[in-house]
């Protein structure tokens, strides 16, 4: 691409990540329930997923050789549904069903439901394995697509996100990109002392490297430095890709970020009007 | 289809073993999990004879399952073995989210239910796997009596499109049902007529209830024998069926008398048709390592406690 293209392509995925999460915030606002900080925290990685990285269409979500993406982190749903709706899955509109009685879109993505979720999650720990799954059906059936999966730190201490960890290396899954949505804080955490309340000696590099992960580092929350990380991944042979994404948990309003109070909190009407306000500034 | 209990004995194992085998090299779409205890479960010979199909996931159920999970919904047909009591205790989470719920075609499994594990204990028994299958919406839930039965439950469950929970045991059982055998989901199997007591039966309490019904007769009691290779569906027609010809009904099952089939049977008849019944199981008890037949005498649920829950239930008739 050009440099004037990508520049484009960057500005447009700035853009997506800004309305995705003033859709985040008013959705769990109207609904009077839902998680924030994780979502938000998420929201560039996913927007650079589905407007840039995927292998994808709307118009057909279930096609055999598309990009899988697996939310293992499925708490973070309201992060994703903002997505899926901008890039075209279903109407913005339908966000204000969000856990509303008979709603397509779940607290907990719901595959069988909701076109363009390619695993159900929501227990921690599985989705991972549910990727891993499906890039190895890539292996066995000689099929292109790529599989993404998105994981929390919090969510890392499950033990059975180390049991996946193994087996995609022993099957080389080169075509598996997990991406640590790292915002060093999960619900409540392990040191009240501690500010940023995360796990002792996580090291998440070190760890995956030991398991024979091919790991990259970057900001999660800078557009240009993750479109770069997955054309790195792509050029990964013989074993998966661990993207560590550094991010900000409640990213982009500034009363949310880094802590963990608002993990699942819903704002008022008045923090709402500040939130989008801070959103709609930020560009 | 009706046959007398015969001499001839067979281990699950063995026809789960030539089974499983055909149905990986007869179907590219079909694929082996082991987590480590192929040599036990004998799909050993998917890695001897048909190694690509064999995809080992190591000690690590719960990951196994969802592994399975994200095969399945590429196209592939996942079949996870393992034991009963790792597959429904300790990756049930796994499976409820990641399979039951989105109806994903994998096949489970479990090796070495019941009591009767191989001098195992408390960690290997499985007394209480039906009761846990059965509460996932989507699951089917499976209990052959035999070798061939577990052929034909592979079978049907090779071409049904879902997830399918298979109970198995460790060693040798009388082989009950000629190669004609059909087995039909939902659908119980008469195994003997009579006109006093039915037993339901399921799994490796069939031929067992068979020997009990047979003691029986001699004593002048005629006891009909239904087989329920499908727990779930469950066949409720034939057990209200039995209720209305019988009057009293007996379960048997090699499982705790909670949640298993002999809740499922007491559930149908109060509200379709109640009658006299009494259930054989182990009672809410924790079970130990033993060789068979002392631990079928000590958690009474051998063919004598059987024949024994017969004639309690004809007292109260
Ligand atoms: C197995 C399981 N245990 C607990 C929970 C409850 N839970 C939901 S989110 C969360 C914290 C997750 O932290 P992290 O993975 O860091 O996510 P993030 O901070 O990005 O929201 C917990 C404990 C769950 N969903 N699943």
């Amino acid at each position: 691409m050009s440099e004037l293209l990508l520049e484009e392509r960057k500005d447009l995925l700035t853009k997506k990540s800004i309305e995705a999460r003033k859709l985040v915030v008013q959705t769990v606002h109207h609904a009077g329930a839902g998680h924030i900080g994780g979502p938000m925290s998420a929201i560039d990685v996913l927007t650079n997923l589905y407007f840039n990285e995927m292998n994808i269409s709307t118009e057909d979500p279930n096609g055999e050789d598309r990009d899988r993406f697996v939310l293992s982190k499925g708490h973070s749903a309201i992060g994703l549904y903002p997505v899926l709706a901008l890039r075209g899955y279903f109407p913005i509109e339908e966000l204000k069903t969000f856990d509303a009685i008979n709603s397509r879109l779940q607290a907990h993505p719901d595959m069988t439901i909701l076109p363009g979720l390619d695993m159900s999650t929501g227990s921690l720990g599985q989705g991972i394995s549910a990727a891993v799954g499906m890039a190895l059906g890539a292996k066995l059936q000689n099929k292109n697509f790529r599989t993404y999966c998105m994981i929390g730190d919090g969510e890392s201490q499950e033990g059975q996100v180390w049991e996946a960890a193994d087996v995609a290396s022993k099957y080389n899954l080169d075509n598996l990109v997990v991406i640590l949505d790292n915002n060093k804080i999960q619900q409540f955490g392990w040191d009240a002392g501690n500010q940023t309340r995360e796990i002792p000696a996580f090291n998440p590099k070190a760890r995956w490297e030991a398991f024979g992960w091919y790991v990259i580092e970057i900001d999660g929350h800078h557009h240009e430095a993750i479109t770069n990380a997955f054309s790195e991944a792509r050029n990964v042979t013989g074993k998966p890709t661990m993207i560590i994404a550094n991010t900000v948990k409640g990213k982009g309003v500034s009363f949310m970020e880094n802590t963990h109070n608002w993990h699942s909190r819903v704002p008022t009407d008045e923090e709402l009007r500040q939130a989008i306000q801070e959103l709609e500034t930020e560009v | 289809m009706k046959t007398i209990l015969s001499t001839k004995k067979e281990t699950m194992r063995d026809a789960l073993s030539k089974t499983i085998l055909r149905l990986s090299e007869e179907d590219e779409n079909v694929y082996v999990l082991d987590g480590d205890l192929a040599t036990s479960t004998k799909v050993d010979i998917v890695a001897n004879e048909n190694p690509e199909k064999f995809l080992q996931m190591g000690i690590a159920e719960q990951n196994m399952m969802s592994v399975a999970s994200g095969l399945a919904t590429t196209g592939l047909q996942p079949w996870a073995f393992t034991f009963a009591a790792f597959l429904s205790k300790r990756a049930i989470d796994q499976i409820q989210v990641q399979i039951a719920q989105p109806n994903l075609n994998v096949k489970m499994v479990g090796g070495y239910s019941g009591l009767l594990t191989g001098l195992t204990g408390k960690t290997h028994q499985s007394l209480e796997d039906i009761a846990i299958f059965r509460t996932l919406a989507n699951m089917v839930v499976l209990a052959p009596a035999d070798s061939t039965e577990v052929e034909k439950v592979m079978e049907f469950a090779h071409q049904y499109d879902g997830p399918v929970y298979i109970r198995l045991a460790r060693d040798a059982y009388p082989v009950i049902f000629s190669d004609d055998y059909q087995f039909e989901l939902g659908k119980a199997v008469t195994l003997k007529e009579g006109s006093d007591v039915t037993i339901i039966s399921t799994g490796t309490q069939t031929s067992r209830s068979l020997e009990a019904a047979e003691k029986l007769e001699s004593e002048g009691i005629s006891v009909a024998v239904v087989h329920m290779p499908s727990i779930k569906p469950l066949d409720k027609e034939a057990i209200v069926k039995a209720a209305e010809s019988t009057g009293a009904i007996v379960t048997a099952e090699e499982h705790s008398i909670i949640g298993g089939l002999g809740s499922a049977v007491a559930e149908t008849l109060v509200e379709e048709k109640p009658v006299p019944m009494v259930r054989v199981g182990v009672r809410d008890r924790n079970a130990e390592s033993g060789p068979n037949e002392a631990m079928l005498q000590k958690y009474e649920i051998s063919s004598d406690y059987v024949a024994a829950a017969v004639k309690k239930v004809l007292k109260k008739k």
